[in-house]
């Protein structure tokens, strides 16, 4: 097929192409890619936001695909500023029967906020989700059940706003409301409930670990931290604060490995449900140095204090009011919050945006005070 | 002609009547060796070409019928754990583990299901490893060697021996050794630096690091070398310990001129074996202190002034603020 010439000057003068056509095809791959990466910019480019000192490696690295993308859920939320009252108005608990909360606003901010609620939490069912099909005049019936829980969450919503006001507000004005939580779904996302054992076949600490859950983040890390500490209350820390003390793994509060083991699951489920390191709360050397730890430690341990408050006195005790279809799947147990409830996996809920300015009615148990 | 030097794999292969070796000092070495000897050529470019016989001996049929018993105490109690489905014991693989006792159980036998399997499967696994180690030593003495291997191998078992069965009976608590499990160990791993103020302060742990990079580091210098004067015959480094040739000159002038400093055909290799065993030495050491002598690392390193302070802020508000990182803001 060749002419002859070409195939006689082969075989006279035969050379090795191999080696020179990898070396000329790695090169030549390399400059292609490095032209790209520089032309069409590196897909997996990152950013650093720096917690500490330089050179201790104090910084909390995201993709910037992932770092500059707005929660989606920001777009679809709803607010409405509030009707100043001008005094003398008939409030809510006047014109309307059974108003336990909220009883203190004017008609017009009470529908504002009820309105609001339905966008917040029930955009689909609407005002039927708690007040059923009924007309108007049996709205006052706290015949269902969503209704109930409800009121108990417009009463914890405003506690947290109140009383949890070093963390909500820790930066700036940020506060929660209804959507901070559900986020247009009947029932929040990230919400949990016990799993534990999740190992029938063992006993003590192998039962609870060493399985890919929800709970464990994927790791074989154990699956009961958010149980143990963020319910139980149980002693988070495991350091020894001096370079030597006595005492045998598992009694009087001389932490074990296992111990140990857990309380990492938990940091890993912090970091999981902020989209941050180690770093961004502790130092990178000694995590349990109080003096060296940043001003994010402070409000994740209030965070940490608000999340045992409300998993104890509001969703633990609406167990028995809940249908069975919203109970946990394996012990029938309420719902419960955590971190990640909330912040969704930024590290402020929402990415920071104040839900809190244009809802006064939400921010204290007392008489709303518009401005 | 270049090229033809520049290998990295053994390009020459003998293949002949296979070698049985010697049975020449009253020993019975031939009646205890199994297998019938054949060649592989894939093999011969990574060493010798010939496979077999295999020395099998009491001590490999200790050593393989209590490591085997180990292995499936831990294989069928993980296979139990995902109620005996192979698929889910495959695909949970890495996760599952035979963990070691909880804590209440101290130093005393625990339930089966909770930490005493793994105590039998220790067991086992202890004589496996010690007949092992002295199967080491046996051979190297029926071949009138010297016993460097089994110190070598010995190193490495006192740092096994540091993590399952002295320091945990220092801490009065089988529940400190480490699990049998793939991520399991890894997490024991994390959580022992973790739990004791952060095992890099540990200055054991640091020497550790040091002749665990430094070992990496000669074998590369070594290999490197000896590759690099296979041309001149460099490759016989017996012939070139006591008939120093031309390779052995231009690899110690390179050397010499590199970093003013060379090693010996010889003593390389004395480098190399020293760096080896100290890693697991030193960190047996390290691991051996922690939690019963020392309970917090950095603050030990604090008191000794090991650790430096930092001057700086903590938090990213003195650094930039969370608008900008999110690029809400410039």
């Amino acid at each position: 097929m060749l002419p002859k010439w070409f195939d006689k000057w082969n075989a006279d003068n035969p050379t090795n192409i191999f080696g020179p056509a990898i070396l000329i095809g790695v090169l030549g791959g390399a400059v292609f890619a490095a032209v790209m990466i520089i032309a069409w910019g590196n897909p997996a480019q990152t950013a650093s936001l720096q917690t500490g000192p330089r050179g201790t490696g104090m910084s909390v690295p995201e993709f910037n695909v992932v770092r500059r993308a707005a929660d989606p859920t920001i777009e679809d939320y709803y607010t409405e500023e509030p009707y100043i009252p001008e005094g003398g108005e008939d409030l809510a608990k006047d014109i309307y029967e059974n108003v336990q909360v909220l009883g203190d606003l004017t008609e017009d901010n009470f529908n504002r906020v009820m309105n609001a609620m339905t966008q917040w939490v029930s955009p689909e069912a609407g005002c039927a989700y708690c007040h059923g099909d009924g007309d108007l005049e049996t709205y006052g019936e706290d015949t269902l059940y969503t209704k109930v829980v409800s009121r108990r969450m417009i009463q914890m919503t405003q506690n947290i706003n109140e009383s949890w006001d070093g963390h909500v507000n820790a930066n700036a004005q940020v506060g929660v409301n209804c959507y901070t939580c559900h986020r247009g779904q009947n029932v929040p996302s990230e919400v949990w409930f016990r799993i534990t054992p999740v190992n029938a076949s063992a006993e003590g600490w192998t039962a609870n670990q060493n399985r890919a859950t929800s709970l464990s983040q994927s790791t074989s890390l154990p699956s009961d931290a958010l149980e143990k500490y963020l319910l139980e209350g149980e002693t988070i820390a495991v350091h020894s604060l001096e370079s030597r003390e006595a005492g045998m793994p598992g009694v009087d509060g001389y932490a074990s490995i296992q111990d140990t083991e857990r309380t990492y699951s938990l940091m890993n489920y912090f970091s999981n449900s902020l989209g941050v390191n180690c770093v961004f709360c502790h130092n990178s050397r000694a995590f349990y140095e109080g003096a060296e730890v940043t001003p994010q430690w402070s409000t994740a341990s209030l965070g940490i204090l608000m999340v045992q408050e409300l998993n104890t006195d509001y969703l633990v005790p609406l167990r028995d009011t809940y249908p069975e279809d919203r109970l946990g799947p394996i012990y029938a147990d309420a719902p419960k919050a955590a971190c990640k409830t909330c912040h969704k996996g930024y590290q402020q809920p929402m990415q920071g945006m104040n839900v809190i300015a244009d809802w006064p009615e939400l921010a204290t148990t007392e008489a709303p005070v518009y401005e | 002609m270049l090229p033809e030097y520049q290998n990295i794999f053994t390009q020459v292969q003998v293949q002949g009547t296979p070698e049985w070796g010697m049975d020449d000092a009253g020993n019975n070495m031939m009646d205890e060796r199994v297998g019938k000897p054949f060649f592989n050529t894939l093999a011969g470019l990574f060493g010798n070409g010939q496979i077999g016989p295999y020395y099998w001996g009491w001590t490999s049929m200790v050593a393989f019928g209590t490591g085997l018993a180990w292995f499936f105490i831990v294989g069928f109690n993980m296979l139990a754990q995902v109620g005996w489905s192979i698929p889910q014991f495959i695909r949970q693989l890495f996760w599952l583990a035979l963990e070691p006792p909880s804590p209440e159980y101290g130093l005393t036998m625990p339930p089966l299901n909770d930490g005493g399997w793994y105590i039998i499967a220790s067991f086992f696994l202890l004589i496996s490893v010690m007949t092992w180690l002295l199967r080491a030593y046996l051979l190297a003495e029926q071949h009138k060697m010297g016993k460097h291997i089994f110190w070598g191998f010995a190193a490495a078992v006192w740092l096994f021996l540091v993590l399952g069965l002295f320091r945990p009976i220092l801490m009065g608590s089988w529940s400190e050794a480490v699990p049998y499990g793939i991520f399991p160990h890894l997490d024991w791993t994390t959580a022992f630096s973790i739990r004791y103020g952060n095992l890099y302060y540990n200055p054991f742990h640091c020497l550790s690091i040091v002749f665990l990079y430094g070992s990496v580091l000669l074998f590369c210098m070594h290999g490197g070398t000896i590759l690099a004067v296979t041309r001149y015959g460099g490759d016989r480094e017996l012939e070139q310990i006591y008939d120093r040739g031309t390779a052995t000159e231009r690899a110690a002038l390179f050397w010499r001129w590199t970093m003013g400093f060379n090693a010996t055909m010889e003593g390389i290799h004395r480098w190399a074996w020293w760096f080896a065993v100290l890693t697991p030495i030193t960190g047996g050491i390290g691991i051996l202190l922690t939690g019963t002598v020392v309970d917090n690392w950095f603050i030990w390193a604090q008191e000794h002034n090991f650790a430096p302070m930092y001057d700086g802020s903590y938090g990213y508000a003195d650094y930039g603020s969370y608008e900008a990182f999110i690029g809400k803001e410039n």
